[in-house]
């Protein structure tokens, strides 16, 4: 039988960002495939010695253009876990708000290029359509369409008004209205399935083994989200993850389903519960010691190492993103799948892979 | 919040992790972080129903460190990324890229270690740094 | 067999999704970052925005009482506007135009305490002006 080793290369029109792949295949069916990334790495860690750690917010936010919000999150959460600061509650509420919308608008673009991967350009379109209304939601309330820039340690730099909240809740229920109606599309449509069921399965004890994140995760039948650790004023709301068994794609996309009009039902909670307040706290000083803050990003679990000495410049910062617990994957997950199923296996583990080589 | 840390030696590191994998523990991550000249630090993450516990391994630089990607496989990607930007050696890993994931094979410097840039190149550096303009 | 033509006449009879932009435009909203700007008059070059901003950007000279901004390293954060003491910095709603060449901001204040009022522009061949 004669092998052919075939590149799945950094350049493909169903990837956002360039990861290579090297498949071996006989007759078709792939044997192995190696991935092997490194195409856009931009040393951002480094740039920790360079700024100071305010300035470092801003740089953090641009690791990755997607999720943006909860990067920055999660960094002011450990600055301000290692100096010992606690943020106002209106902040922790306002910054749910914000990392949920951020939530919504991943999802819609994921499932907008997922759509695409298998042809289906006018789904993806529709998708997208949504999805500008939570951009303008982003524009209007914090002056950026998706690097909105509103975290800083000790809080959030814009506040929102009653009349915002009530344009956002208008907005947000034409958004599910949307949602619902594609949502028979997404999920019943036969082509949909014929493409999707049975591609890629990864069962629960591989996945828990591989230390998988996220939907990836979820699909399989762990429920575990970070969420669930009760940062930023979660503990307050109520939030179970969300979990499928099949450890498909069809699985992995019914999860970012769910969990989209899910997101929906947590901003209204956070809006209902909004205490008033101040929307942050001055810092004076400067961080001393070491800690690892987690937080759960559209992709899955975020971890940062964060090691600071006294001066203003951080001595070590140190990112994994759920992208990178997610490649191991397809180590696993390709052999025995057919070459034409591979964009769609690739594409339903959401890379994103500026995060991974920030 | 960082847990628990447990420190571990070159020897019985594996042995360790691979403990924790029989009770149940899920792989996170690993960091590493510079201390001096001399010495690195290499911190395992893992996690059991969501609660982080870390091993802390100590190494001297040019050390030969055993691979845990017998034990956890998605652990080959991580020192891979450490043998490139922190040139350790990883002994017995799954799959060698030698150097190649992010750099080139002539590239002979260690991006990321501070401590082994001279201190009057360092503030060369620095002082280079963008101060604006093109 | 006719399953479509519901669907078609609908979408035949119905208005467009889209917006037809240029002759339509959407009017920004009032709390973008867009382009930003200086009133020299009221600057006292304190220097604050300097070292605060993230990409390092702007150069101020106390002395010779000058401003300079790189607009294409700026990124647009607005951490200058919320730090500056003066309040003279603030960020217009629109974005920048395409322009054809690299040009940097760079505005002359009058030396001395405050209230200088000559606002001298240096203004580069391909700079046009934008509101």
């Amino acid at each position: 039988m004669l092998k052919t080793v075939i590149p799945f290369g950094p350049q493909h029109p169903v990837l956002p960002e360039p990861l290579h792949l090297k498949l071996t295949v006989e007759d078709e069916i792939i044997i192995e495939a190696i991935p092997a990334f490194g195409f856009i790495h931009r040393g951002l860690e480094i740039l920790a010695g360079l700024r100071d750690f305010h300035q470092m917010v801003q740089v953090v936010e641009r690791v990755c253009g997607i999720c943006s919000m909860i990067h920055a999150m999660c960094y002011c959460q450990g600055i301000e876990e290692i100096m010992g600061i606690e943020v106002p509650p209106r902040a922790k509420f306002l910054r749910i708000i914000w990392s949920e919308l951020h939530r919504i608008h991943s999802h819609l673009l994921w499932w907008g290029l997922f759509a695409d991967s298998f042809g289906f350009e006018s789904l993806f379109m529709q998708l997208w359509k949504i999805r500008e209304k939570i951009l303008d939601i982003h524009e209007a309330t914090t002056g950026n369409r998706i690097i909105v820039s509103v975290n800083v340690i000790g809080g959030v730099r814009k506040d929102l008004s009653p009349e915002q909240i009530q344009w956002i809740q208008s907005e947000l229920v034409e958004v599910e209205k949307e949602i619902n109606r594609l949502g028979t599309t997404l999920l019943t449509d036969y082509t949909v399935k014929m493409r999707t069921v049975g591609k890629g399965v990864v069962s629960k004890d591989q996945a828990y083994e591989l230390g998988l994140a996220g939907p990836t995760l979820r699909a399989s039948g762990v429920a575990q989200d970070m969420r669930q650790l009760g940062y930023s004023g979660f503990n307050e709301i109520d939030f179970e993850p969300v979990v499928e068994t099949g450890g498909d794609c069809y699985a992995r996309s019914k999860v970012r389903f769910r969990e989209t009009l899910q997101c929906i039902d947590l901003i209204r909670q956070a809006m209902s519960k909004l205490p008033v307040g101040e929307i942050a706290i001055k810092v004076k000083g400067k961080p001393q010691g070491e800690t690892v803050v987690r937080a759960e990003q559209p992709r899955g679990e975020l971890l940062y190492y964060i090691k600071a000495d006294g001066s203003k410049n951080l001595d070590r910062l140190r990112i994994r993103t759920p992208s990178f617990a997610n490649i191991p994957a397809l180590v696993t997950m390709l052999p025995g799948q057919y070459l034409s199923d591979v964009p769609v296996i690739v594409l339903s583990i959401d890379p994103c892979i500026s995060c991974t080589e920030r | 919040m960082l847990g628990e840390v447990i420190s571990v030696s070159l020897d019985d590191v594996i042995e360790k992790v691979a403990k924790k994998k029989v009770e149940g523990c899920r792989f996170v991550t690993m960091s590493c972080a510079e201390l001096d000249e001399n010495t690195i630090d290499i911190l395992y993450h893992l996690d059991k129903d969501l609660k982080l516990v870390s091993f802390r391994l100590t190494v001297p630089r040019n050390a030969a460190v055993p691979s845990i990607s017998p034990v956890y496989f998605a652990a080959f990607l991580v020192e891979n990324e450490m043998q490139d930007l922190f040139d350790i050696r990883f002994t017995g890993l799954v799959i060698d890229y030698e150097r190649t994931l992010y750099l080139e094979e002539e590239v002979k410097i260690t991006p990321f270690c501070k401590y082994s840039i001279s201190a009057a190149n360092r503030q060369k550096t620095i002082s280079s740094a963008p101060s604006g303009g093109p | 067999m006719f399953k479509m033509t519901p669907n078609v006449l609908k979408n035949l009879l119905s208005p467009k999704a889209t917006r037809r932009y240029p002759h339509e435009v959407r009017p920004p909203f009032e709390n973008v970052r867009g382009e930003l700007c200086n009133d020299i008059e009221n600057c006292t070059f304190c220097s604050v925005c300097a070292v605060k901003c993230p990409s390092q950007c702007i150069t101020v000279d106390k002395k010779a009482a000058t401003w300079t901004c790189d607009p294409f390293a700026c990124v647009f954060c607005g951490i200058c506007v919320d730090v500056c003491q003066a309040k003279c910095l603030h960020q217009k709603h629109g974005y920048r135009i395409p322009v054809l060449g690299r040009e940097i901001i760079f505005m002359q204040g009058k030396a001395g305490p405050k209230k200088g009022n000559d606002l001298n522009r240096e203004k580069s061949s391909c700079w046009s002006k934008n509101g």
